[in-house]
């Protein structure tokens, strides 16, 4: 019954961390080998680089006239500083290794947060066939604490040691000449900011903190005291968080595009991490039950987990529709210029996003027998995954690169460091406590729960 | 036609019946029928009836449903009446395809659920009109009531199903043209 973290997954995980600290490093020094004073020659070499595909005889000419030219312009630019095109990709291409850092971070912490939430609908619902996998759930939630500080530093550090590259609203040079943002400066600024992540990781940790303690504490206790406190808290948990994930998401992931708004967007962020958070829960009991653990877990689990899967999968897809289709039909100008960059820059990682989040989900987990093959739902675990890290992706990055985007080192290397961060914290949590919660009162309900 | 001879055993509770059940598959006997007044959960699986083909038909129904609405919509919007919605002429089906996208939602789902209900209801054999099968009227209040064919084994099916504890038995001739 008990777990520990194994030797080979923590070097494991160890080894993604410093692997990915590398990608993350390489990043952000690639990145700042770009400058003002060079940047000129980057682009224009990055242009030829694409011309030379092409190249044809002609092309010694036409390179050697080019290069004169620009030279000659660069000269005449020297005291009036970058052309406006010159400065805003030299922007976009320091802003990518703090947006594939925060991509990453965000994603890792939306799991843990998304299954805080289904642990609190459990036990605020009284369920009766879950209470066998609580010990995973705590065990996953165990990183949303670390995940999120981790979150609000990156996004703190962006604005303070870092040059605003990802909350533009945090540039006074660009408030200065934005009206719109000037608007909402009340509310968009870096103290406030702060204070309210503060406030919402406060209000998470302190639940997350004590839900584990009375779990705990139910286990060796003679009555149902601890279950009793964890049913009033976690009903008062769902209550301030359906309210803080909903400000999260503005403040986290919309404000990135601060002239742009849509009031659904908390329950579109709920509903990406809800179903990648209930997706983690399925893959690590999977993962724990091929390691001879967790006996009590039936099929019958497996197969409720994969139906949440199929479902909330749905349910995203329902919301993401219905963002984009009233944008779409109304086309109004500061409204639909949000997909206008999506669909003109991010074609693949947009539409592969709903193939990845609608459209395999849908098809692989249709069939009831199918839904408690445990290879079957790994791979479309691994499928969903993917795509929502895709969305977590196409919040982010179009805001902050534009047309600058690529998964490469700096994406990777923050899915490894924090991924690796996430394994470790996760599976440490996992061995400080016995994997079932044997004092829960549904416990036996939910041993025998068969469906 | 040929009549032939069936055994009926009535029970008074879902969870004696779930266990007679048991016992009588054990021995190896054919259950024919089982009437209940409410659904008694895993009795299919007790009598050893085949897994339900009905999610199946829900997914080609669905399938139907799904191509209807885009043939329909082609139809009515795109071919036969183009107009200019919200700046956006409809001349190609894919181009406007989002604006379509709730129909073809809703006549999935119609299409799936009212098709698969209606398989469901002639599957059972239960079209208007139709004379009821349930031998007993007690079984849709509270009783539960299972058939078993008789093949010269009379006396042992009745001892055997009255320790199963049945509260009667009764042996009937049935006409197969009743239905």
């Amino acid at each position: 019954m008990e777990y520990k973290i194994s030797n080979r997954l923590r070097m494991g995980a160890i080894i993604m961390m410093v692997l990915g600290l590398m990608g993350v490093g390489y990043g952000f020094i690639d990145s700042h080998g770009y400058t003002e004073e060079n940047i000129t020659e980057k682009l224009a070499a990055e242009h030829h680089g694409h011309g030379d595909a092409h190249a044809t005889e002609s092309h010694a000419n036409e390179h050697s006239d080019s290069a004169h030219g620009e030279v000659a312009s660069h000269d005449e630019e020297a005291h009036g500083g970058l052309t406006q095109h010159e400065e805003h990709a030299l922007h976009q291409i320091h802003n990518r290794p703090w947006s594939a850092l925060y991509v990453g971070a965000f994603f890792f912490f939306m799991i843990a947060l998304g299954v805080l939430a289904f642990y609190a609908i459990q036990y605020a619902a009284q369920a009766g066939w879950s209470p066998v996998l609580f010990r995973v759930m705590e065990g996953i939630t165990a990183y949303m604490l670390p995940g999120a500080i981790i979150v609000l530093l990156i996004a703190v550090a962006s604005g303070t040691i870092g040059h605003y590259n990802i909350f533009v609203w945090m540039d006074p040079d660009v408030v200065a000449h934005d009206k719109l943002i000037q608007g909402k400066s009340g509310y968009l600024n870096i103290t406030w900011f702060t204070i309210r992540g503060i406030i919402f990781i406060s209000g998470w940790a302190l639940y997350r903190h004590f839900s584990r303690k009375f779990s705990i504490a139910q286990d060796s206790a003679d009555d149902n005291r601890n279950f009793k406190k964890n049913f009033r808290i976690s009903a008062a948990f769902l209550v301030f968080y359906i309210y803080t994930e909903s400000m999260m998401s503005w403040d986290w992931v919309m404000s990135v595009d601060p002239h742009w708004f849509s009031t659904l967007f908390g329950w579109y962020v709920f509903a990406s991490m809800f179903v990648s958070g209930i997706t983690v829960i399925a893959m690590i009991t999977i993962y724990l039950k091929s390691k001879g653990l967790l006996e009590f877990v039936n099929d019958s689990h497996i197969h409720d987990l994969a139906k949440f899967m199929f479902g909330i999968s749905i349910f995203w897809t329902y919301l993401w529709f219905s963002q984009f289709m009233l944008i779409w039909y109304s086309n109004i100008p500061e409204e639909v210029t949000y997909f206008v960059t999506r669909i003109e820059h991010y074609k693949l990682p947009f539409f592969g996003m709903l193939a990845m989040n609608f459209i395999f989900p849908l098809l692989l987990l249709m069939n009831s027998d199918y839904k408690r093959i445990n290879w079957f739902v790994i791979m479309t675990g691994i499928v969903i995954l993917c795509g929502h890290y895709l969305d977590v992706f196409n919040w982010i990055m179009p805001a902050t690169v534009v047309d600058r985007w690529f998964i490469g080192m700096p994406e990777i290397g923050a899915i490894l460091l924090f991924g690796g961060l996430f394994l470790f914290i996760v599976f440490t949590a996992l061995g400080k406590a016995p994997l079932l919660a044997k004092g829960n009162p549904f416990i036996k309900e939910s041993e025998h729960f068969h469906y | 036609m040929e009549a032939s001879k069936v055994i009926h055993a009535i029970y008074t509770d879902d969870d004696v019946l779930m266990s007679a059940v048991k016992k009588v598959k054990a021995q190896k006997h054919h259950i024919e029928e089982i009437y209940t007044p409410f659904p008694v959960h895993g009795l299919d699986k007790a009598m050893g009836l085949a897994p339900t083909r009905i999610a199946i038909t829900s997914f080609l129904y669905g399938c139907v449903g799904l191509t209807v609405a885009i043939v329909m919509m082609n139809f009515i919007m795109i071919k036969d009446w183009p107009q200019d919605i919200g700046g956006k002429p409809s001349f190609s089906y894919l181009e406007n395809m989002p604006a379509f996208v709730p129909i073809m939602f809703e006549l999935t789902v119609f299409f799936a659920a009212h098709l698969m209900v209606i398989t469901f209801y002639l599957r059972s054999r239960m079209w208007p009109f139709k004379k009821a099968e349930n031998p007993d009227p007690r079984t849709t209040d509270d009783h539960f009531l299972m058939e078993i064919a008789i093949h010269n084994n009379e006396s042992e099916l009745t001892s055997l199903l009255e320790e199963t504890g049945a509260v009667e038995i009764n042996i009937v001739d049935k006409d197969e043209d009743a239905h």
